[in-house]
C-alpha cells in the first residue's frame, strides 16, 4: 500500500493562461502532504494532471518508480496508450471536491465496480471487502442507498472508500469538504485523519488549515502555478518563510468560510 | 369594524361558476354540431367505412405501416448512437464528419428524401452488378428515407442524454482504472436512458405519422393503401377516417406503452 509520488517540472495551460509553471513535489511513502493557496493557483489543475485526467503540456510523475504516462524503451520515451494510463492511474485513488458518485449505482455498487469491472475480481470477495470499507467510513446501514439518499458527507464518505477499494498507493483528494455544509466537514476529517494513521500516502488539496496543521507532515503553498513554499506542517502555517504564505493564512484565518465559498 | 370581531362574519367565497359552466356549455354544443353534421352528412358512407376498416389492404397497409416504424426507430437509434459518439469523441473529423450529417438530414425536408432515394437511378442507374430500380424498391426508399432522416434527430436526442450525465462521474470512472469507452457504456449510457426514453416516445409517434409521407412513392402504407382504394371508389373522406381511426389507435397504444417504458426507467 505504501508508495511514492514524484513530480517534476509539471506544466500545463488553457489557451494563454498557464495554470501550472513547472511544479515539484516529493511525497514519501506514508506520507501526507496538504496543498493550500488561493483560488485559481493551481492546487486542483495539479492534482488532475498528477493521475492524467488532464494532459500535461510538460513534465513527468512518477508513483512507485512507474512512470505515469510514457513508456522508457531503446533510450526514447513513448506516449502511453489510453489502457495503459489507466492501468497508471490505478495507483492513485481520488476523491473529487463534488463526490461524483455514480448516480445510479448504490453505495455498495460504487464501491465495489472498480475491483469487479476494472480487476475482474471474485464478486462476492469483492462484496465482503466494499462492506468491510464501508463499515470503516461508518455507512455499514447505508450500504443499499443511492447517492441521493445520503448527505454530502455520506457521499464523500463512500467516496473515498470507492477509492480505497481499488488499493491505491496513493490518494489524492481533491478539496474533499468544499462543497460540504460546515456540520459535515468534521466526519469527512474524521475518515481522512484515519487514514492518515493507518499510513497512506495522501495528497490533499485543502482549505482547511486546521486539519493540514494536525494531520498533514508536509505543507505545500502553491500560487500562481508555482510551489512558493513547502516544509513541515507546523512550521508553514507557524512561521512561513514567505510573505505570499504569511499574506494567505493570515487572509484565511480572517475569512475562513469566505475563502470556501470562492472554492465552488 | 374592529378586526376582533370579524370572526362572527359569514365569509362568501367567489367563484368562477357561472364563466366556467358557460364555457363548459358552448364547447359541448360546438362539438355536438360538428360531430352531427360529419355523421349524418349525406356524403359520408359509413357503410363504406365498416367495409374497409378491417379490410385486407388496409390492414396490410397497417402492417407496413408499423413494419416502417418500428425499422426507422431501430435503425435510426443505431445510426443515432454512433452520431452521438462521433460527436463527443474529441476527433475533429468525427465532430465534423457528424455535425454535417445532422445539418444535411436534418435540414433537408422528409418528403424530399423519400422522393430522392426513390429517383436514385436517375443518378445512379446501376449499383454494383444489378440496377438500381431493382435494388431500391418503393419499401427500400421510404425505409432509407425515413431511417436516415430519424437518425440526425436521434443524435441530437441521445448526446442530450449524455450530456444530462455529470461529467464528473466520468472523471470519477477514469480514476478507478476505467477507459473512456468502459465509462461511457457502464457509467454514461444507463443514466442517459432516463433523459432519452420520454424524447423517443415522442419520436416514435412522430416516426409513426411520418411513414403516411411514403405515399407519395407509393410505399404500400396505411395511407398508400387508403389513396389506392379511394383512387377507385372516390370515397376519399370515408378512407381518410378510415386511416384516421387506425393512427389513432396506433398512436393511442404508443403512448400507453411510453408510459409503461418510463414508469419502467424511473424504477
Amino acid at each position: 500500500m505504501a508508495g511514492g509520488l514524484r513530480l517534476r517540472g509539471l506544466r500545463k495551460s488553457y489557451g494563454d493562461l498557464e495554470v501550472l509553471r513547472g511544479v515539484d513535489l516529493d511525497v514519501e511513502p506514508g506520507e501526507v502532504v496538504c496543498v493550500i493557496g488561493p483560488s485559481g493557483s493551481g492546487k486542483s489543475t495539479l492534482l488532475r494532471c498528477v493521475n492524467h485526467l488532464e494532459v500535461l503540456d510538460g513534465g513527468f510523475v512518477q508513483v512507485d518508480d512507474v512512470l505515469v504516462g510514457y513508456e522508457p524503451r531503446d533510450g526514447k520515451l513513448y506516449e502511453s496508450s489510453e489502457r495503459e494510463v489507466a492501468q497508471a492511474r490505478l495507483r492513485m485513488g481520488m476523491v473529487f471536491q463534488q463526490f461524483n458518485l455514480f448516480s445510479h449505482l448504490t453505495a455498495l455498487r460504487n464501491v465495489t465496480l472498480g475491483p469487479t469491472k476494472v480487476l475482474k475480481r471474485d464478486p462476492g470477495e469483492v462484496d465482503r471487502e466494499a462492506r468491510a470499507l464501508l463499515d470503516r467510513v461508518g455507512l455499514a446501514a447505508h450500504a443499499d442507498k443511492l447517492p441521493a439518499q445520503l448527505s454530502g458527507g455520506q457521499q464523500q464518505r463512500v467516496a473515498i472508500a470507492r477509492a480505497m477499494a481499488m488499493k491505491p498507493a496513493v490518494m489524492l483528494f481533491d478539496e474533499p469538504t468544499s462543497a460540504l455544509d460546515p456540520e459535515l466537514v468534521g466526519e469527512v476529517l474524521t475518515v481522512m485523519r484515519g487514514l492518515a494513521e493507518q499510513g497512506m500516502t495522501m495528497v490533499v488539496v485543502t482549505h482547511e488549515i486546521g486539519f493540514a496543521h494536525d494531520v498533514a507532515d508536509t505543507v505545500v503553498f502553491m500560487d500562481d502555478g508555482v510551489v512558493v513554499e513547502s516544509g513541515p506542517a507546523h512550521q508553514v502555517l507557524t512561521t512561513p518563510t514567505s510573505e505570499r504564505t504569511a499574506g494567505f493564512l493570515a487572509h484565511v484565518r480572517r475569512h475562513p468560510q469566505k475563502e470556501n465559498d470562492h472554492a465552488q | 369594524m374592529m378586526l376582533d370581531t370579524l370572526h362572527t362574519l359569514e365569509i362568501v367565497r367567489r367563484r368562477g361558476f357561472l364563466a366556467r359552466w358557460g364555457v363548459g356549455a358552448v364547447l359541448v354544443a360546438l362539438v355536438a354540431w360538428l360531430v352531427f353534421t360529419v355523421v349524418t352528412s349525406p356524403n359520408l358512407d359509413w357503410v363504406v367505412i365498416g367495409k374497409y376498416f378491417l379490410s385486407t389492404p388496409i390492414m396490410e397497409g397497417v402492417g407496413t405501416t408499423l413494419v416502417l416504424t418500428f425499422a426507422t426507430l431501430g435503425v435510426g437509434l443505431v445510426l443515432g448512437a454512433v452520431l452521438a459518439l462521433m460527436r463527443q469523441s474529441g476527433n475533429p473529423v468525427a465532430i465534423a464528419a457528424a455535425g454535417g450529417y445532422i445539418w444535411f438530414f436534418r435540414g433537408v425536408p422528409l418528403v424530399v428524401q423519400i422522393v430522392f432515394w426513390f429517383n436514385l437511378s436517375l443518378l445512379f442507374p446501376t449499383l454494383g452488378f444489378a440496377s438500381t430500380n431493382e435494388v431500391i424498391t418503393p419499401f427500400l426508399a421510404a425505409m432509407l428515407g425515413l431511417a436516415l432522416h430519424e437518425a440526425a434527430y436521434m443524435a441530437e436526442i441521445i448526446r442530450g442524454g449524455f450530456l444530462a450525465v455529470p461529467r464528473g462521474q466520468v472523471d470519477a470512472a477514469l480514476t478507478i482504472g476505467m477507459t473512456r469507452a468502459t465509462a461511457t457504456w457502464t457509467i454514461v449510457l444507463p443514466q442517459s436512458i432516463r433523459v432519452i426514453l420520454p424524447a423517443l416516445g415522442n419520436q416514435f409517434i412522430l416516426i409513426l405519422k411520418g411513414t403516411s409521407l411514403v405515399s407519395v412513392i407509393g410505399g404500400g402504407d396505411l395511407m398508400t393503401r387508403a389513396q389506392q382504394i379511394y383512387g377507385q371508389n372516390y370515397q376519399v373522406i370515408a378512407l381518410l377516417l378510415v386511416a384516421t381511426g387506425w393512427y389513432l389507435i396506433l398512436v393511442t397504444v404508443a403512448g400507453i406503452g411510453q408510459r409503461f417504458l418510463e414508469r419502467w426507467a424511473a424504477s
